[in-house]
């Protein structure tokens, strides 16, 4: 995308003051304060600021407060209100302030879609926006559908970019698991090894990975060595790595739960000195510090990573924004406790797709929720190519394919070295992408 | 690995968690037993047990002091809980079982609140890795299959040779009789209920460097002790112990060779038709 | 017991569900969501009312019933493109199936093993949605929105997807179970259940068979909730294994208690209040699960009849 120069002034003009004096801090010395708002058409900007009354554009937002996603909830939490805070700052979206109007799902689907016509209907909101776990996505789409209204999640699942959901859900701000799985399979045969043995959740989460890996890995001349399944509620893990096959080169986890702290120092118990390669997903770890008792044994073994949680891995001006205005630490964890580590390789997604709201919003001129002006929110958004990386996509840019309503960005591996985790790898957006395999532009609004 | 291996990992496994499932599963059955009632708030005190381990983990007096802590303080709430509540419903069975539920919700959401959702490690107290041939094995695991094996003769002996056990052991074959003969039955109960929620809290204790503390963690060891209380009979110790290890040791054969999910539908379905089976109903001489 | 005329009792039943017909037309949008949620909830408090207020039995498997409903409608929607009408039969078929099994290995026991046993299999039903995941997609579930067509009568086509007409749906499901429990309360097995639930002994001395006046209600009660399940499906597009899950065995039983055990209103009116207080107390703190828990600790230590047999106790003794 173009950056439109007199929207740029336009934009800049119209950050506050403490946001001005804080933003030109990290950023004017980078040379990249034009990525403010850079996006914005000259057009919407004004006709945004000739609106007399700034009535607020609310959000609703769908947030795991309890339930099994609250480690994810709680950050996820604090990422959108520290991007609602910053874009208030900076002038609002189209001039209007942001309203985060938050509520619990308890990461229940039921719940979840009730909270959808809660946000919808009695609270009247514009935009539904920040659900992660992928039931409560699938249970709360179909509600979003029926009363038209648009519903922006950050869940890395499957579900949007596979054409189950409908027109008016997307995924603009997180890569989904098989664009994440297709990137990295091609490092990790390369530089791991061909036999791989999978330990994966007993649930959809898990499947995705399942089945993705499994088509990936044969192309690029590997194989799928043995498929471990787990059990959600499983809390001992000894007996599934006498599973693992002899001859396996690398065991790819992914096991999501409360349990991973176990599952890391049985694994250490079971292989010792005689282990694989080993290479896991960061999604079971976050939210918990590298250097916790029990996790000894990953010194020296491989995790994928949305966004390297230690500063440092990908050191831009934007990076080191984004932490600071979050309040994560250099560690990853929180400025305030620092026992209290964040969901860094998820929760960007929280700001990333507020930024991509306030830039559809904008492009597309919409003001209020009529169907004419979701109508022309919606169209807009699947017109867009590139997003720009910037304050507003600290991760890196992303590119987006409409018709599947889905993000591609870059991924990175890190290795764990002195109990921390040290990029060696950045994969390209290219790796990623994969034939999109619905088209969302075809369904009637 | 060879198949020796498997079955020796197999026994090993099993033997661990039979010892532990039957610590945890050992407050149930004497609430069972004795006071006749379903206490479905039982995982709740286990997951008590855990997370207030941790909290002493991250004093200066360490995780040790907690194996005495934590099943005090437990105990001393599920005391309050009896006099409070279980007491007032006079231990009606059907009562007391959604009494047991508010409680669970309570004590859970309670500690979502205060602890937060987090699962929390606690570093053993003592670790040393066992190298096998065939694999390398947690030193921890034996010291708490040791210790709850301990701790299941330590409550034999109470059962068996002090007064307390002889008025618990009374009040278990007749309550009336009991009373007659000068047992305070009232007392025994909330002894007996803080009791069985003081061994959970331990089993919780006990394993929380295993397995880390989380405050959902309750329900899952809640189902496994019923299928251990109801294959082993109420209040029988030596029942308890021994249908534990057959749920440990062919859990972990099932699961080493077949999916654990389908030893978990197994175990619910057998133990469910067991229940049906059994004549009588669950509290012998209640049903008629 | 005085018994006023049947006339009042369906009368003041016939009143209730005008009083739905019309509260569509007054309520603002929000709360025609609400209301129709809660009819389709009471459906299931309904069935499990019938076992507990009227057999006496308490059941913890409930949800096993609630989610064949739910999952024959769903899957034979998904995987054969089955129509609404027929999806809705063979819905309530599976989950009368399901309960004349559940019924036949289970009232065997006696009341507290039928409690523990309910659970156990309903466990294992959940664990078995997890299992053929190929199949029900598990915890994630699916949706089913795409694949519904619209309902076609009288010519004009009704589709799922307009608040009036998953309204009006649900007023006719609830309003039917509404009746069909009446009638059953007030009909001689209705009475001979009332016996059994009081006095078991007696009533098989007086030359009735408990075990089959069980069984029927414990089929009736499971059909009215997996009515109530597969109805959830078609309104609300998802079907996933949490609804398997005990919570929602636990969930119909506060709802009963809630409105009053062995009434017929009770259900309705549990369901109601507990629905708008968890929805206003999620707006408040994070913790509604603890509401739900302090909620069936106060009721059965303090107030085990309920709201509505608090009222019949005090003020009106003819309500069924």
């Amino acid at each position: 995308m173009e950056h439109v120069s007199e929207g740029t002034r336009v934009a800049s003009e119209k950050i506050s003051r403490r946001a001005a004096i804080k933003a030109a801090g990290a950023l004017v010395g980078a040379g990249i304060v034009g990525g403010v708002g850079g996006f914005s058409p000259a057009a919407s900007v004004s006709r945004a600021a000739a609106q007399p009354a700034r009535t607020p554009i609310k959000i609703g937002f769908q947030v795991h407060r309890t339930g099994i996603g609250a480690v994810y909830g709680r950050w996820y939490e604090r990422t959108a209100t520290a991007a609602a805070t910053l874009i208030n700052e900076m002038g609002g979206i189209a001039g209007r302030p942001i309203q985060l109007v938050p509520e619990d799902d308890g990461t229940d689907p039921r719940r979840g879609a009730e909270v959808v016509e809660k946000l919808a209907v009695h609270h009247k909101v514009d935009f539904i926006y920040g659900t992660l776990f992928s039931h409560v996505v699938i249970a709360s789409a179909p509600r979003a559908g029926e009363l038209k209204i648009p519903y922006f999640v950050v869940s890395e699942g499957y579900h949007v970019a596979s054409g189950k959901l409908n027109r008016y859900v997307f995924q603009p701000g997180i890569t989904d698991v098989r664009a994440q799985v297709t990137g990295i399979s091609g490092w990790l045969v390369k530089n791991l090894g061909k036999k791989i043995t999978m330990i994966f959740p007993d649930y959809a989460f898990g499947y995705d990975h399942r089945d993705f890996l499994g088509r990936a890995v044969p192309a690029l001349g590997g194989t799928i060595q043995a498929r471990l399944a787990i059990p959600p509620t499983e809390t001992s893990f000894s007996k599934y790595f006498a599973r693992v096959p002899a001859d396996t080169e690398v065991l790819y986890h992914v096991m999501v739960g409360p349990g991973v702290l176990t599952f890391v120092k049985e694994m250490g118990e079971h292989f010792g000195a005689r282990r694989p390669q080993i290479f896991g997903f960061i999604d079971s770890l976050e939210g918990v510090d590298l250097a916790s008792p029990g996790l000894e044994y990953l010194e020296g073994t491989h995790f994928w990573e949305a966004f390297p949680r230690y500063a440092g891995g990908y050191p831009t001006p934007h990076e080191r924004f984004y932490r600071d205005r979050v309040g994560v630490n250099d560690a990853g964890a929180s400025v305030r406790d620092p026992k209290d580590v964040s969901t860094y390789s998820h929760m960007f997604g929280c700001w990333e797709t507020l930024f991509v709201i306030k830039q559809a919003v904008e492009q597309s001129g919409y003001r209020d929720p009529t169907p004419k002006d979701y109508r022309a929110l919606i169209e807009t958004l699947e017109e867009v190519q590139w997003f720009n990386e910037g304050i507003q996509h600290p991760q890196g840019p992303k590119k987006f394919v409409g018709q599947i309503h889905q993000s591609f960005g870059q991924q990175f591996i890190s290795k764990v070295e002195n109990r921390r985790l040290k990029v060696v790898h950045r994969t390209k957006i290219e790796d990623s992408l994969y034939p999109p395999e619905a088209d969302y532009r075809k369904q009637p609004l | 690995m060879s198949f020796e291996g498997h079955l020796f990992l197999a026994l090993l496994e099993g033997t661990v968690t039979g010892f532990v499932l039957a610590l945890t599963a050992l407050g149930l059955s004497l609430v069972f037993g004795v006071m006749r009632i379903v206490n479905v708030a039982h995982g709740e005190f286990f997951m008590l047990g855990a997370v207030i381990a941790w909290y002493f983990s991250t004093l200066p007096g360490g995780f040790l002091p907690a194996l005495v802590a934590a099943p005090l303080l437990v105990g001393a709430a599920a005391f309050l809980a009896d006099r409070l509540v279980l007491r007032r419903l006079e231990y009606k069975p059907e009562s007391t079982i959604v009494a047991t539920i508010g409680l669970l919700y309570i004590i859970q959401q309670l500690v979502l609140t205060v602890y937060g959702p987090y699962a929390r490690p606690v570093a053993a107290p003592v670790y040393f890795r066992l190298d096998f041939p065939w694999f390398g094995y947690s030193g921890y695991k034996l010291v708490v299959a040791g210790v709850s094996a301990a701790l299941l003769g330590a409550t034999w002996l109470v059962m068996s040779r002090t007064t307390l056990g002889l008025y618990m052991r009374a009040t278990q074959q007749d309550r009336e009789m009991a009373q007659a003969f000068g047992v305070s039955v009232d007392r025994v109960y909330a002894l007996v209920f803080a009791l069985g929620a003081g061994l959970a809290a331990m089993a919780g204790a006990l394993v929380v460097p295993i397995q880390q503390a989380h405050y959902l963690m309750g329900l899952d060891a809640l189902l496994m002790s019923f299928i251990v209380v109801i294959l082993g009979g109420l209040g029988s110790l030596g029942g308890t112990v021994a249908a534990a290890f057959l749920i440990g040791v062919s859990d972990g054969l099932v699961s080493v060779f077949f999916s654990p999910t389908l030893a978990k539908i197994v175990a619910t379905l057998l133990v469910a038709l067991v229940l049906v089976l059994r004549t009588g109903g669950l509290f012998g001489e209640e049903g008629t | 017991m005085r018994r006023p005329g049947a006339r009042a009792v369906w009368a003041l039943h016939l009143a209730v569900i005008l009083l739905l017909l019309g509260l569509q037309v007054v309520v603002p949008p929000f709360h025609q969501i609400m209301l129709a949620r809660i009819m389709v909830l009471a459906v299931y408090a309904i069935g499990y009312n019938v076992l507990l207020g009227y057999a006496g039995l308490m059941s913890l498997g409930h949800a096993m019933l609630f989610a064949s409903g739910m999952y024959a409608t769903g899957l034979t929607i998904l995987y054969f493109g089955v129509g609404a009408g027929a999806a809705f039969g063979l819905g309530v078929l599976a989950s009368a199936v399901m309960a004349t099994a559940l019924g036949l290995v289970t009232l065997r026991a006696s009341r507290v093993s039928f409690l523990i046993v309910t659970m156990m299999f309903s466990q294992a039903f959940y664990l078995a949605t997890l299992y053929f995941n190929e199949i029900t997609m598990g915890d994630q579930g699916f949706i089913i929105s795409g694949q519904l067509a619209p309902l076609r009568a009288g010519g004009r086509e009704f589709a799922f997807s307009d608040p009036a007409v998953k309204y009006n749906l649900a007023l006719v499901v609830f309003a039917l179970c509404l009746m069909l429990s009446v009638w059953l309360t007030r009909s001689p097995i209705g009475r001979v259940l009332v016996g059994v639930r009081e006095n078991e002994e007696r009533t098989r001395l007086l030359g009735y068979n408990p075990l089959s006046y069980k069984l029927l209600a414990l089929i009736a009660s499971g059909t009215i909730a997996g009515a109530s399940g597969s109805l959830y499906t078609l309104m609300f597009s998802y079907v996933g294994s949490s609804f398997a899950s005990i919570l929602y065995s636990i969930y119909p039983l506060l709802w009963t208690l809630l409105g009053g055990t062995g009434t017929t209103l009770g259900p309705l009116l549990g369901t109601a209040l507990m629905t708008y207080v968890v929805d206003i107390a999620s707006g408040l703190t994070s913790s509604y699960l603890l509401l739900v828990g302090a909620t069936l600790l106060i009721l059965i230590m303090w107030f085990p009849a309920g709201v509505m047999g608090g009222i019949r106790t005090r003020w009106a003794r003819w309500l069924p």
